[in-house]
């Protein structure tokens, strides 16, 4: 984590004003919801830059799910717009790496560490077509970078917890996007795999990734993130964390079930929010 | 060696041979993903839904293989468009079409003459009634299916192992979801002289299950299911040759007892393997 960037965050990206890249993700009034609950979210905007680290806070129910799944695809949207580079997500050829919170997986299957990384190539191979030395280099490659390649040959259910989260973001990587959406990939972790995830973390903000994440822990979300989304399903604040750490944003979007304290320049937010899982549960 | 030689010197045992070898290899790679994707009871279902089809072209002297095939994609359509719009769950639809095409086929083969007879081969094979031609046509369907897997391998790897990255690959997970039930139907009808619609989910899932006890990757474990499957179908041919037993649960019972020895020996190990 680079001090400057913590004690100095740039000013909010607008979208592409002066001939500047267009930023990586640009998310523009966007609503969108599931059977049951169409309107889980309504008017959600913002835009992420290159590299820039984005940590999305929000009470249990308020959304994070459902944006990074509408984010990816797996929800529909009916109104609003996403690109990726300026590229409407749907027709874009640079796709979104997504970690989701609970992957839906048989952990007895029978793939190595190396397979399910070399999923995220799909793409990359393209139909008809086997994978070459070119992918499985690829593939070693990203696991090196999350300090996975030791562990390659491993049948993926015989990894502990925060190497499986490793993995999965391994996969994302994989897509050679450089956009990463993870949702809760602190949750059901120990402080050292906590530890290993934030230093890939900083890793991938020197390779110019940008990372959004979801996240419970108010702690963390003050410190490591160039820029917090406070939602509920829709979108509350959104800026640097002094910016959104106001009693008046935390308030609004966790209601009566946070408490924020002024004492001599310190806060202290109080919360009953934990991000334990299975209880950030939307849906399913 | 004589044991081994001898019965091949009946041209129907080599036939008989030939069909096992193949349809145990088949249903050892197709099994394999019956197996990781949890589907046994639409694999059963669908070995009896082809019944209506098969006793349409028994009775009016119809190919087999056409008519159980067109049953079986059928109920494979009737099964996924029941449960589109999840207004009925998966299993309860195929409960349902598989019932219903399995008395169709019952009622169609009682109008015929010779029904018991008939109905027990069909149910429970004859592979020692393989024709030249039979065998031409289920070495074709043999390589339609091996080919298409080799073809579309890491699309049904992804599909299989988490439909969720699929969607965000934007792959067409609903076509390639029926290609591979379409691949099952082939499968079934291929093996369906060799052991019957009743015992076909054992070739289909128990030399899978036996080669998941054993290794860690997904073309390991359809390699090895394919292996296990045509030396379970070839010993048991043998053994029903010599203890004059009938062909299919012969072979079906061969493959349970490796399954045995494998899961108890895989059991052994790992108790030996954890410390006290």
């Amino acid at each position: 984590m680079n001090l400057q960037t913590l004690l100095h965050p740039s000013a909010p990206a607008e979208i592409a004003p002066d001939g500047e890249a267009c930023p990586a993700l640009t998310v523009e009034n966007l609503s969108a919801g599931y059977p049951g609950n169409r309107e889980a979210m309504t008017g959600v905007s913002f835009a992420v830059r290159r590299g820039e680290r984005v940590g999305v806070l929000g009470p249990n129910g308020a959304g994070k799910s459902t944006l990074f799944k509408t984010i990816v695809g797996l929800i529909p949207h009916h109104t609003g717009h996403i690109s990726i580079h300026g590229e409407d997500c749907r027709t874009s050829h640079n796709m979104v790496g997504y970690v989701p919170q609970h992957e839906a997986i048989d952990w007895r299957f029978p793939v190595s560490v190396r397979d399910v990384v070399m999923m995220g190539r799909l793409r990359q191979i393209g139909w008809f077509r086997w994978a070459g030395r070119r992918d499985w280099l690829a593939v070693d490659d990203v696991l090196d970078r999350v300090g996975m390649l030791p562990f390659r040959d491993r049948q993926i259910g015989q990894l502990s917890g925060g190497q499986k989260r490793r993995v999965f973001i391994a996969r994302a990587l994989a897509q050679e996007t450089d956009v990463l959406l993870l949702d809760e990939p602190f949750s059901g972790v120990d402080a050292a795999a906590e530890s290993e995830i934030m230093d890939m973390l900083d890793l991938l903000r020197r390779e110019q990734v940008s990372v959004i994440l979801a996240t419970h822990d108010m702690h963390m979300a003050g410190q490591a993130f160039d820029r917090l989304l406070l939602i509920n399903r829709t979108v509350i604040a959104y800026g640097p964390p002094r910016e959104v750490f106001t009693p008046d944003t935390l308030s609004r979007a966790y209601g009566g079930r946070i408490g924020v304290f002024r004492d001599s320049g310190q806060t202290i937010i109080i919360t009953d929010e934990h991000g334990c899982p299975g209880h950030d549960r939307e849906e399913e | 060696m004589d044991f081994l030689l001898d019965p091949l010197t009946f041209t129907f045992m080599q036939r008989g041979l030939l069909a096992v070898l193949l349809v145990g290899a088949i249903s050892g790679v197709i099994g394999t993903f019956v197996v990781v994707r949890g589907m046994s009871f639409l694999g059963d279902a669908l070995a009896h839904a082809i019944l209506p089809g098969v006793a349409i072209a028994y009775v009016t002297g119809g190919d087999l293989f056409l008519g159980g095939l067109i049953a079986g994609l059928g109920s494979a359509l009737g099964i996924s468009w029941l449960t589109r719009h999840e207004a009925v769950k998966e299993d309860t639809a195929i409960g349902i079409v598989f019932a219903a095409m399995f008395a169709l086929g019952i009622a169609i083969i009682s109008t015929a003459r010779s029904y018991s007879v008939d109905l027990t081969h069909i149910l429970f094979g004859n592979v020692l009634g393989v024709s030249d031609s039979d065998l031409i046509i289920m070495g074709g369907m043999g390589i339609v299916v091996l080919g298409v897997v080799l073809l579309f391998y890491k699309e049904f790897l992804v599909l299989s192992f988490d439909a969720g990255l699929a969607r965000t690959l934007k792959l067409p997970g609903d076509l390639l979801n029926l290609v591979l039930l379409a691949l099952l139907a082939v499968t079934i009808i291929a093996s369906l002289q060799a052991v019957g619609i009743a015992l076909m989910i054992a070739m289909l899932i128990t030399p899978a299950a036996t080669a998941q006890l054993l290794v860690r990757r997904l073309h390991h474990m359809m390699i090895l299911a394919a292996a296990i499957g045509a030396l379970c179908g070839a010993t048991g041919l043998y053994l029903s040759f010599y203890l004059n037993i009938a062909s299919g649960p012969a072979v079906v019972l061969t493959t349970t007892a490796l399954f045995v020895a494998v899961f108890a020996i895989t059991r052994l190990r790992e108790r030996r393997a954890v410390p006290r």
